[in-house]
């Protein structure tokens, strides 16, 4: 690892003003992902901006039918979370679900959406549920914050200080695990809302993304069988020693059939 | 530059002037030479290295130190009576065969205490779930999952 300056900003305002200052720097979170990195030279910031003493990122509060996240929150924390189990339990369930739980005692919400990892299972139920994200700076949709392989629409000093959360009338999450590591080799995250079904597909592409044939067939129906014909082409998604393409483009399938009968309680 | 890191390492405060990008891991080895936390893979996936920061399993590779400023940390070290008698999760793994070349040892016996807290009837399958962070190249795990179980148990009783 590269040597480099570190800060203990006391909140969220502080470490924004040393982002701004700084604009080599990093800012570190859980280090669940960044750490590692700098181990392997992959990431080489000239300062450390460390929000775990930054105490307003962190908590989950809940308004009527919504759930707001701060962006140092443990996954371990939502995991165990009466408020998420009760309102958005498959929230609640993919988050005991990531890494191991030594890597959740760590990891943060803001740290896995800003590191857009294209195995990381909270992209795929952030877009899922349609939640927004809380910067220092703005408000930025599910929709409109993925942007590609580890990119995201975070201009560089930015900081993520929230997440909110709407809840489904159901929803549920299922991931073909990576044997090894436990990313999502195929993630789908399924969600029925008011205005309508949101199915997001985590690790089968560079970037999380919707399936809008499939959002529609179970609009008219949400039953797996409805979906069971609805094939992703294989063309963009990722190959490599883990999957072929054309293995993640059938999995897409399968995974979304289980989500949506996870969903239904079956 | 050095940088002075304060945390209470198995009780006993621990003040060390280090490097900034100093892992926890090396804090705890080649400073105050604790050196059952053991380095497998030094890639998060091993568990060896895992300590208790406040109570809680983690993996002392995948951290700076300067993240554990002001925390409570135990390790492998700490974990045993102050007569030198093992604890009860120590003695479990002894009892049950749940090591064979004990690298992986100080780190399954971490995260199984913390794992095991207030969970005395903790079933099989959870443990298996709990150990997801913990590999090992020796016992095929099956030991391991029995030591916990009575683990968890004798650590009930003797509350
Ligand atoms: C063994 C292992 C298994 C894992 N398995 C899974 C898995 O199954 N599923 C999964 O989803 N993830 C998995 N992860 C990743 C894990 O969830 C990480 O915790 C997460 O990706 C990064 O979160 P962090 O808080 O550790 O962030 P860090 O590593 O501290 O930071 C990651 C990046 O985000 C930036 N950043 C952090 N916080 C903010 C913020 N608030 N605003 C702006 N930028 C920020 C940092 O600058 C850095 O670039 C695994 C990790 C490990 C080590
Ligand atoms: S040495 Fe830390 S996880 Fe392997
Ligand atoms: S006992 Fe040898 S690695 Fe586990």
């Amino acid at each position: 690892m590269y040597a480099f300056t570190y800060h203990r900003p006391a909140s969220a305002a502080d470490a924004a003003a040393l982002a701004l200052k700084h604009t080599d720097g990093k800012i570190l979170a859980g280090g669940q992902s960044l750490v590692q990195a700098m181990k392997l030279r992959l990431a080489s910031p000239s300062d450390i901006i460390d929000l775990g003493t930054a105490k307003d990122l962190v908590g989950i509060s809940q308004k009527g039918n919504q759930i707001t996240i701060g962006a140092m929150t443990r996954h371990a924390a939502v995991e165990q979370s009466a408020e998420v189990k009760q309102l958005i339990p498959a929230l609640a369930d993919l988050a005991g679900g990531i890494g191991d739980r030594q890597v959740r005692h760590m990891g943060t919400l803001g740290g896995a959406l800003a590191n857009n990892d294209p195995a990381a299972c909270y992209p795929a139920a952030v877009l899922g549920l349609g939640a927004t994200i809380q910067t220092n700076k703005r408000t930025i949709a599910a929709d409109d914050f993925f942007k590609g392989l580890y990119e995201t629409a975070l201009e560089s000093s930015e900081i993520i200080t929230a997440v909110t959360f709407p809840a489904a009338k159901r929803a549920a999450y299922i991931k073909f695990k990576n044997p090894a590591s436990r990313f999502a080799l195929v993630g789908v995250f399924v969600a029925q809302m008011d205005q309508g079904v949101r199915l997001a597909v985590t690790g089968a592409a560079s970037c999380v993304f919707r399936v809008p044939e499939m959002e529609k067939a179970l609009g008219a129906a949400f039953t797996p069988e409805s979906i069971a014909k609805i094939h992703v082409s294989a063309d963009d998604l990722n190959s490599d020693l883990h999957a072929a393409a054309d293995y993640r483009a059938h999995l897409i399938t399968v995974m979304a059939k289980r989500a949506v009968s996870k969903a239904l309680g079956q | 530059m050095t940088i002075n890191v304060s945390m209470q390492v198995n009780g006993k405060a621990a003040s060390v002037n280090v490097e900034e990008r100093t892992l926890l891991v090396t804090v705890l080895r080649e400073e105050l030479r604790l050196t059952g936390t053991h380095v497998g893979c030094d890639t998060a996936q091993c568990g060896a290295c895992t300590v208790h920061m406040n109570g809680k399993a983690v993996k002392s590779c995948s951290m700076l130190a300067m993240q554990a400023e002001g925390a409570q940390i135990l390790t492998i070290e700490g974990v045993a009576h102050a007569d030198g008698s093992l604890h009860p999760m120590q003695a479990a793994f002894k009892e049950h065969h749940g090591l064979q070349c004990g690298f992986c040892t100080p780190g399954m016996v971490m995260n199984a205490i913390d794992l095991v807290q207030g969970r005395p009837n903790i079933t099989e399958e959870e443990i298996r779930h709990g150990l997801e962070g913990n590999l090992c190249r020796c016992t095929g795990y099956h030991n391991i999952v029995k030591s916990i179980a009575a683990g968890a148990k004798a650590m009930a009783s003797a509350k």
